[in-house]
């Protein structure tokens, strides 16, 4: 068994206004930042795994990212894969 | 009222459970059974109710963890057998979370917790829901959410304008949900996720009365 540490990106989809991310933004220009262009929130969740190679890990990530970490009505997501 | 129960779901952290309970049985003399998460055995109940509140703490997403119970699981046969789902604030986040109603509740625009009274207007009479046998009316319900944006693609709008599955539009949208939406039912009409309260205006003492006839007609015969 491989053990792989996998960190999944979920985004609102560009077409979802982001309210939070239009009030951070609005404070980071009050911070005095200058420049910001667009700020958008999301989530990052970390998942250690384990499974016979990347392929079936893969698998099960794309399964746990469809199903439950994300609401692919109003989010995407993609995920990087680091072999332990 | 004859001898049908409605099961009333308990979730950890559901906190309008006892509400809408209480409006059944003492406004409207119906029999409730609480349903807990854990439970997949739906054979003596009638109709469901799937109350307001936190459920899972909101982790995640409203409703995302909900899905995965036992309960929500047994629902699908429920709902195909044609009986009575009404998903009120929580319980529709969880409705659209499990894929019973499209679209998704998101984050209020103004970011505010909206806890007030709102005018709706009774769009569609599908699923027999609403007392709009006349023409068009208005109801007045209370609201109280964080999370209660109505969001879909313009394909999912298209489809629910076109098939009436758009049950009640808020009068002055307070929260930015597309299409004013506040309420929907799914293609059956046996299912109707909405995120004003009725069971918080079932009597004159609090203030309204506009609820009681979408409680009562979970047990629409």
């Amino acid at each position: 068994m491989d053990q792989f540490a996998v960190k999944v990106f979920v985004r609102l989809r560009p077409s979802v206004l982001d309210p939070a991310g239009e009030a951070t933004k609005s404070a980071s220009i009050k911070l005095g930042a200058e420049g910001i262009k667009s700020l958008r929130i999301g989530k990052m969740i970390e998942v250690k795994i384990e499974g016979n190679g990347e392929n079936e890990v893969r698998e099960k990530i794309d399964l746990l990212c469809d199903r439950l970490f994300a609401n692919t009505v109003i989010e995407d997501y993609d995920y990087s894969l680091e072999k332990l | 009222m004859e001898n049908l129960t409605v099961g009333v779901v308990v979730f950890p952290g559901s906190n309008c459970d006892r509400d809408v309970s209480w409006a059944l049985e003492g406004c409207l003399d119906i029999r409730t059974k609480y349903l807990w998460h854990e439970s997949s055995d739906l054979s003596d109940v009638d109709a469901i109710v799937l109350p307001g509140g936190f459920s899972y703490g909101d982790y995640l997403r409203c409703g995302a963890i909900a899905r995965f119970s036992p309960l929500i699981n047994a629902l699908d046969e429920f709902v195909k057998s044609g009986k009575r789902v009404l998903g009120i604030c929580n319980g529709f986040q969880i409705l659209t979370e499990s894929g019973f109603l499209p679209g998704a509740l998101v984050a209020n625009k103004n970011l505010n917790f909206i806890c007030d009274d709102v005018e709706l207007d009774i769009v569609s009479s599908k699923g027999g829901w609403f007392n709009n046998v006349d023409e068009k009316q208005t109801i007045k319900l209370p609201i109280a959410h964080g999370e209660g944006r109505y969001h879909c693609d313009s394909d999912t709008l298209k489809k629910l304008v076109d098939n009436e599955l758009i049950a009640l539009r808020y009068k002055n949208n307070p929260n930015g949900s597309s299409f004013d939406i506040a309420g929907i039912t799914n293609e059956k009409g046996n299912v109707l996720g909405l995120m004003p309260h009725p069971e918080r205006a079932c009597d004159e003492m609090i203030g309204g009365t506009d609820g009681l006839y979408t409680l009562k007609s979970l047990i629409l015969k």
